[in-house]
């Protein structure tokens, strides 16, 4: 009787090990267009209901532990943004001149100005569920494909770039974030005039840091500089990611780092573990095709 | 092993999978608490397992993993297989050692928590996540642990008591030797153990 109950456990956990590797195995050689992706988006779309439900439901309790939280890091929070208030005041000041003349110019030169974000259609969209661990940097929101939202659509956040969707469901899409192992976009460098380009990739499983690499190693880049979408056009092909949204600033520019492996470090600009709402960008530039830096 | 003698528990079980993941994902995920999340999933299948044994465990375990693989549109199979073996060596415990200590659960909660963390990290190498190991990635594995730690006791308490009816017996009341001792427990009764014994004059 013992030894049956004996070799049932282990025929089971055996059964279990090998469906799990046998999934992981067909999962992970697949592509996104694969049996195996179209049942996951499949149950995520009947499960979307109920987990925006759900979110919904359960916001009073999220909103109670933030409260604690928000309070925790208030002061610290008060003092830094005093700082960063004073700061800002004195590049609004610049900046404001800086804006009055761009008009100015803008119309003189007859610019296009289809590339500010209005003209990519974004979409509103609420946080309603987000991977907990640093390996999976992805967020979920309530907006799919009947709003418009396709993949590869780039997503803004506390005014700044937070990632592109991954995974679009009917009523849900999956977010990849900047920090994401698999992320990357062509950045350029506000540094005064040059606007050193380069390529941004997370730091992998540091959410809080950015590496912009392929710089040019003599670029007048010092920590506090804004980095940008670069938005580049190449032919036919459009940038999946319209210029100049900002992704963060510079946060260590090493002058030795820069010389030897022409990179420097970045601070995102938005909060991603803190993000309620996103912005959709639903509408690419008509009559282009879109292209995207893949992760080196 | 808890024999599954009616279709009550397995309900249960699959109710417990279900409400676990969608709460974790709605709710408990987007709380932050010193720049990290809790992650009750690994508690919960930890406290199945202290709770029915190694095999329900093992399968709760997968239902968990697979379920969060498959909500949160990750690579399938990853999070049950640790899950599977949070599963199975909590009930293994059980089974074991059956530790009737009210703070067995708070050891082993903090436990799985970093089994978890090290396992995702050490998976996600394997499968060639370009990903360096930086000092931040270790501190927000330790706080994980630190939160779920303070969590792990209330986890295991609102589990058990939603499985606890359902149970065949309770199992802090059985002892299981016979892996040592051949069934012949020092905690038995002498009377279980040989029969009535006549106690003539």
């Amino acid at each position: 009787m013992q030894d049956k109950t004996v070799r049932r456990r282990r025929l089971v956990l055996a059964l279990l090990v090998g469906v799990s590797l046998i999934l992981l195995t067909a999962y992970f050689g697949e592509s996104t267009t694969s049996p195996l992706h179209s049942v996951q988006r499949g149950i995520v779309e009947v499960l979307s209901p109920i987990q925006e439900g759900a979110s919904k439901a359960l916001k009073p309790v999220r909103d109670v532990a933030g409260w604690f939280s928000d309070t925790f890091h208030a002061k610290s929070q008060r003092d830094q943004l005093q700082k960063e208030n004073q700061s800002l005041r004195a590049q609004l000041a610049q900046a404001q001149t800086a804006q009055a003349e761009n008009v100015q110019l803008t119309k003189q030169l007859k610019l296009d100005q289809s590339g500010a974000i209005s003209a990519y259609k974004p979409v509103a969209a609420h946080v309603i569920g987000r991977d907990p661990t640093l390996w999976y940097a992805t967020i979920e929101v309530d907006k799919g494909s009947q709003d418009g939202v396709r993949k590869d659509d780039p997503v803004t956040g506390d005014g700044a770039l937070v990632g592109e969707v991954s995974t679009v469901a009917a009523n849900v899409s999956f977010v990849t974030l900047i920090t994401d192992h698999s992320f990357a976009v062509t950045a350029q460098v506000n540094d005064g005039g040059s606007g050193d380009t380069g390529v941004l990739v997370p730091a992998v499983g540091d959410p809080n840091h950015l590496i912009l690499q392929y710089l040019n190693r003599r670029a007048p880049i010092s920590a506090g500089q804004q980095v940008v979408t670069a938005g580049f056009k190449s032919g036919q092909l459009d940038s999946l990611f319209p210029a100049a949204i900002p992704i963060g600033q510079v946060s260590n520019a090493n002058q030795n780092t820069l010389l030897n492996a022409g990179t420097v470090q970045v601070d995102p600009a938005a909060d991603l573990r803190h993000l309620d709402a996103v912005q959709i960008l639903t509408d690419p530039q008509p009559g282009t095709q879109r292209a995207q830096v893949g992760a080196p | 092993m808890i024999p599954v003698t009616d279709w009550r528990l397995p309900l249960r079980l699959v109710l417990l999978t279900f409400a676990t993941v969608i709460i974790q994902q709605a709710a408990i995920s987007q709380i932050s608490v010193f720049g990290v999340s809790a992650d009750v999933t690994p508690l919960v299948v930890m406290s199945v397992g202290l709770l029915t044994g190694s095999l329900l465990g093992a399968i709760t375990g997968f239902g968990i993993g697979m379920f969060v693989d498959l909500v949160l549109v990750q690579t399938l199979g990853v999070t049950a297989l640790l899950y599977i073996a949070i599963g199975y060596w909590s009930g293994r415990l059980r089974e074991l050692r059956d530790p009737a200590h009210g703070l067995v659960p708070l050891a082993l909660g903090a436990a799985v928590t970093a089994f978890a963390g090290f396992g995702m990290a050490v998976i996600q190498f394997l499968l060639g996540v370009d990903s360096p190991v930086s000092l931040l990635l270790l501190q927000q594995i330790v706080i994980t642990v630190l939160v779920n730690t303070l969590i792990s006791l209330p986890v295991y308490a609102l589990v058990r008591r939603i499985i606890q009816p359902v149970l065949p017996e309770d199992p802090r009341r059985r002892r299981r030797r016979a892996y040592t001792t051949g069934g012949l427990s020092p905690l038995s009764r002498p009377s279980e153990r040989l029969g009535q014994i006549s106690r003539s004059r």
